[in-house]
């Protein structure tokens, strides 16, 4: 009997449950996808230098689907108890035919079980043939090798799917029985009637906690942006984020009341049409809506955040790729090793003092793979350490970044050398007088340093002759190819300068392959640095020759492997979020408006028309849901300034503007959807009969 | 004397063929301007009906209505809304404020929907306010004054606006009797001082007994038709009496 109840309410109430099955089976989907992503790995090829990354995916995976279920549980619980208050009066008249509050959590209790249930099969099978569909776009995305692909059914994601969920269903079932349990039968009769008791703030409060709560939020923009390294510790992180978190919640407490006020002191603009209504309408709605208005508006600010520092950070990597891997290879190896040390063998310190080239042909590596040669010596002395150079900025620098290694020899490089490798790169080349020196860095933090130290044009000195900078900041240039901007100085200085052989710090060369397809080029990269010791490799392990490199294609490998795990975390993080929201502000509103149907009911009475009453709704829902949004927006662009800050070396600000309105036109359009969708079902339920 | 209301002949069905109620049956009556019209009749009489065909919430099967020389059984769409904005007032039984707002703001809503300029508003809500004497209570929303205040404020909403005609559905019905008392009183002077024409559909003798004229109706039909011309209140009061057991069953019916 109770069963048969049940299916008949879920089947009634199906227009009430849409959004909650919608978001429930969104949400298992999306979870599975998540879950299922390390047993796709298999078609994610990458090479063994990037396992130990999808090793720290996995891991990190599994700690954000936490995150995820936690999220995902508070959101259905949030849901169904929007339901249950809709269905209030059923219930009451079932309490009035006698039944007890045992047998109504019982009717409850098999409706969750059967939503439940199906939600959870519909999911799984979206999820499934979405993380396909995802496999498919990701692997696209990042240049992935599609050959090993399969259809993946991961058996773990999906136990693991349905333990998570059956948890988060059992937490819906207790929070119902407590529910139910609270009711009285007069209040569930009259639930629909009852007049709502208006807690009216007072106005001149809400100005003045609106205006504190304002002054906090700028402080804390501040503290993000201009002050930022003040606040790098941990703790005081934590402060800010909790200001802020504060802030928000006291603006929306009074926000609705100064806005009011300032609306009410203009009359044009109040005693205009339904302006007065659905100002009041707001007011009364955001009342009794605070928290969950800064919920929403915390959780949009960290999707906004999320999505364009991840997307910043991937965009920012692959155009740096490009840049920054001009050659196929990069040979570097330690140059005249101490004599009679025992830490290395007499073999390697003779080729210590050999170039890289013919290093190469004495094992066995056959030149000939190899074109555009250019091999230059890098020096470097004790006597010019990072803290000589910075001069007299030093002390300065040190309250600042209290953790660099000061006593760092610097790297020196006759102008001439550089020429010669930047003409292979492409990039630009220089000329110095005898007295005069360059500083090549990119690295954002090192570079504000240096420059400050260039713009007092005090001299270095090298083997006792002083030199001057030659321009008032660092140029842009590397030796090294690397994934991202990181070069933290080189010195370039005139070929008159007596460095020394036995100065020389390393060898240093770059070449292409000399090859045209990709798989040539796989064939030589393969006895440099393949899977498994070539002959060649093994050799020079034999003798311990210190040959090191970094090449075009293992860079761009690693690469892709962070960009993956950064991009995948966040989009799956964003999406919840993004659909958490959503959801809440969807029943939030579809509730609000059959509770307040009698309201429209009234207007319609005393003779607004559709038009002004569609109008009126309309703005209300699109101002309810605009309000979190613009909030969340105004947070994130200073948010997102801070997580630059904190991922100085992989994130640029130039690439970070397209990301954000990528970031904000996929949110806008997500959000634009549920808008629609919010206002057409209100405009259903509060239609006429 | 100019007729503000005419209905002729209106009928009004519900149901399907085999299943047909006559909700209105054949009504035909007129309403001058200045006159205060009770109609009464039991629950299901077809009283209420035929106030939502008046008052365009409901159409009519058949027949005509007329208000102010419109035919506003032809009227459509955002007609129908402009002619209920602009010619209609109403008052309702559970008062329908909007809780939201105070009482100033619902008597004002009623100007603003019909786009009164700004200014004129305040105006315009005090000076009906000082007529239902309920200036005193503007700023209160209506969570915080009595019922009878409630319908006062109700009634200035209606009355705002300059209607042809107010229709009042139960005033009283959800009033004590002293607060109903006050709120007839009120409609007196609405009625004697502004000359206001005033419809009110009710099933209570004492509230009936305010009007001018009484429509009785039965079975969706007019039983009966009482006017006070120069009776006392008291006497007219007794005349409804008279008739309302008369209403109340033939003969043959008890037995």
């Amino acid at each position: 009997m109770l069963f048969k109840l049940s299916l008949k309410n879920i089947k009634k109430s199906f227009k009430d449950y849409a959004i909650y099955f919608l978001t429930l089976v969104l949400g298992i989907a999306i979870f599975y996808m998540f879950n299922s992503l390390d047993s796709q790995q298999a078609m994610l090829k990458v090479s063994q230098s990037t396992r130990e990354l999808i090793q720290l995916m996995i891991t990190m995976l599994n700690f954000v689907s936490v995150i995820i279920a936690v999220i995902l549980g508070l959101l259905i619980v949030y849901a169904n108890n929007f339901l249950i208050n809709r269905r209030k009066k059923e219930f009451g008249i079932y309490m009035t035919l006698g039944m007890g509050r045992r047998q109504i959590s019982k009717i409850l209790f098999i409706e969750t079980i059967f939503i439940g249930i199906i939600s959870l099969a519909v999911g799984l099978i979206i999820g499934v043939f979405a993380s396909q569909f995802m496999s498919v776009l990701v692997a696209k995305l990042f240049e992935a090798d599609m050959s090993g692909y399969t259809f993946v059914f991961s058996k773990d994601a999906c136990i693991k799917t349905c333990l998570y969920f059956a948890i988060m269903y059992f937490a819906v079932m207790i929070f119902n029985t407590f529910t139910i349990s609270r009711y009285k039968l007069i209040n569930l009769l009259t639930a629909v009637k009852k007049n709502e008791q208006i807690k009216m703030k007072n106005p001149i409060a809400c100005v003045i906690i609106f205006l504190i709560a304002l002054a906090t939020l700028v402080f804390c923009y501040y503290k993000v942006t201009i002050d930022a390294d003040s606040i790098m510790t941990e703790q005081k992180m934590l402060q800010i984020i909790l200001l802020g978190i504060v802030a928000t919640i006291l603006t929306f407490w009074s926000l609705s009341g100064f806005i009011l006020k300032i609306v009410q002191a203009r009359k044009k603009l109040y005693f205009n049409g339904t302006n007065m209504f659905v100002l009041r309408q707001l007011h009364n709605k955001i009342n009794t809506n605070i928290v969950s208005m800064s919920e929403i508006c915390l959780m949009l600010f960290m999707t906004i955040t999320i999505l364009s520092s991840s997307l910043s950070l991937r965009n920012t990597m692959q155009k740096d790729l490009i840049e920054m891997t001009p050659v196929d290879v990069n040979l570097y190896k330690p140059a005249y090793l101490p004599e009679g040390d025992e830490d290395y063998t007499k073999e390697a310190v003779e080729d210590s003092k050999k170039p890289i080239t013919q290093t190469l042909k004495n094992n066995g590596f056959d030149l000939n793979n190899l074109k555009d040669i250019i091999e230059i010596p890098i020096y470097a002395t004790n006597d010019l350490t990072w803290g000589d150079t910075l001069g007299s900025t030093l002390e300065e620098a040190k309250k600042q970044f209290k953790m660099l290694q000061y006593d760092t020899a610097e790297s020196l490089v006759k102008v001439s050398d550089y020429n010669k490798i930047a003409r292979l790169y492409g990039q630009e080349e220089y000329t110095l007088n005898d007295n005069e020196y360059i500083i090549l860095c990119d690295f954002d933090n090192m570079k504000s340093l240096r420059d400050e130290a260039l713009a007092r044009n005090e001299p270095i000195e090298i083997l006792g002759k002083e030199y001057y900078p030659k321009y008032n900041e660092c140029q842009s240039g590397y030796i090294e190819m690397s994934t991202s901007h990181i070069n933290t100085g080189v010195i370039l200085v005139p070929d008159s300068c007596e460095l020394k052989n036995t100065m020389t710090e390393e060898m240093f060369l770059a070449a292409n392959y000399n090859a045209d397809t990709k798989e040539e080029k796989q064939k030589i990269e393969d006895i440099l640095a393949g899977v498994g010791d070539s002959e060649f490799v093994q050799k020079l392990k034999d003798k311990d020759i210190e040959l090191d490199g970094v090449t075009k294609i293992s860079l761009i490998e690693a690469s892709t492997g962070i960009a993956t795990i950064v991009v995948f975390i966040a989009i799956y993080l964003g999406i919840i979020f993004l659909i958490a929201s959503s959801a809440i502000l969807a029943l939030k509103q579809l509730t609000e408006s059959s509770d307040n149907k009698q309201r429209y009911v009234i207007l319609r009475k005393i003779g607004a028309d559709e038009k002004m009453i569609n109008k009126a709704l309309f703005r209300q829902i699109g101002i309810f849901f605009l309000m979190p949004l613009v909030f969340a927006i105004i947070h994130s662009i200073f948010g997102i300034q801070f997580v630059i800050k904190l991922m100085a070396v992989l994130a640029s600000k130039e690439q970070l503007l397209p990301s954000a309105i990528t970031t904000v036109a996929v949110i806008g359009v997500i959000y634009a959807l549920y808008f629609i969708a919010t206002y057409f079902g209100s405009k259903n339920i509060i239609k006429e009969e | 004397m100019e007729n503000v209301l005419e209905v002729k002949n209106v009928e009004k069905y519900y149901g399907n063929k085999s299943n047909l109620t006559k909700a209105i049956d054949n009504i035909s009556f007129t309403c001058q301007k200045g006159e205060f019209i009770g109609i009464m009749g039991a629950s299901g009489s077809g009283k209420t009906t035929l106030l939502n065909c008046i008052s365009t919430i409901d159409r009519v099967t058949a027949g005509t209505i007329v208000i102010n020389g419109k035919d506003i059984t032809k009227l459509k769409g955002n007609n129908i809304n402009k002619f209920r904005r602009e010619e209609l007032g109403f008052i309702f039984q559970d008062f329908n404020l909007l809780d939201t707002l105070t009482a100033f703001e619902n008597i004002a809503l009623a100007l603003t929907i019909q786009k009164v300029k700004p200014h004129e508003i305040e105006e315009r809500v005090k000076e009906v306010a000082k007529k239902l004497e309920i200036t005193d209570i503007l700023n209160k929303y209506p969570y915080q004054i009595s019922g009878g205040q409630k319908q006062r404020v109700a009634s200035a909403r209606a009355i705002i606006t300059n209607p042809e005609l107010i229709l009042a559905d139960e005033p009283t019905g959800s009033l004590d009797s002293k607060s109903a008392r006050q709120l007839l009183e009120s409609f007196e002077t609405l009625n004697q001082k502004l000359n206001a024409t005033i419809l009110m559909v009710t099933h209570d003798s004492f509230t009936a007994s305010y009007a001018n004229r009484i429509l009785f109706i039965k079975d969706g039909k007019i039983f009966n038709e009482l006017v006070k011309g120069n009776d006392t209140r008291k006497q007219f009061f007794e005349k409804i009496i008279e008739v309302q057991t008369l209403l109340g069953g033939e003969l043959g019916d008890v037995i």
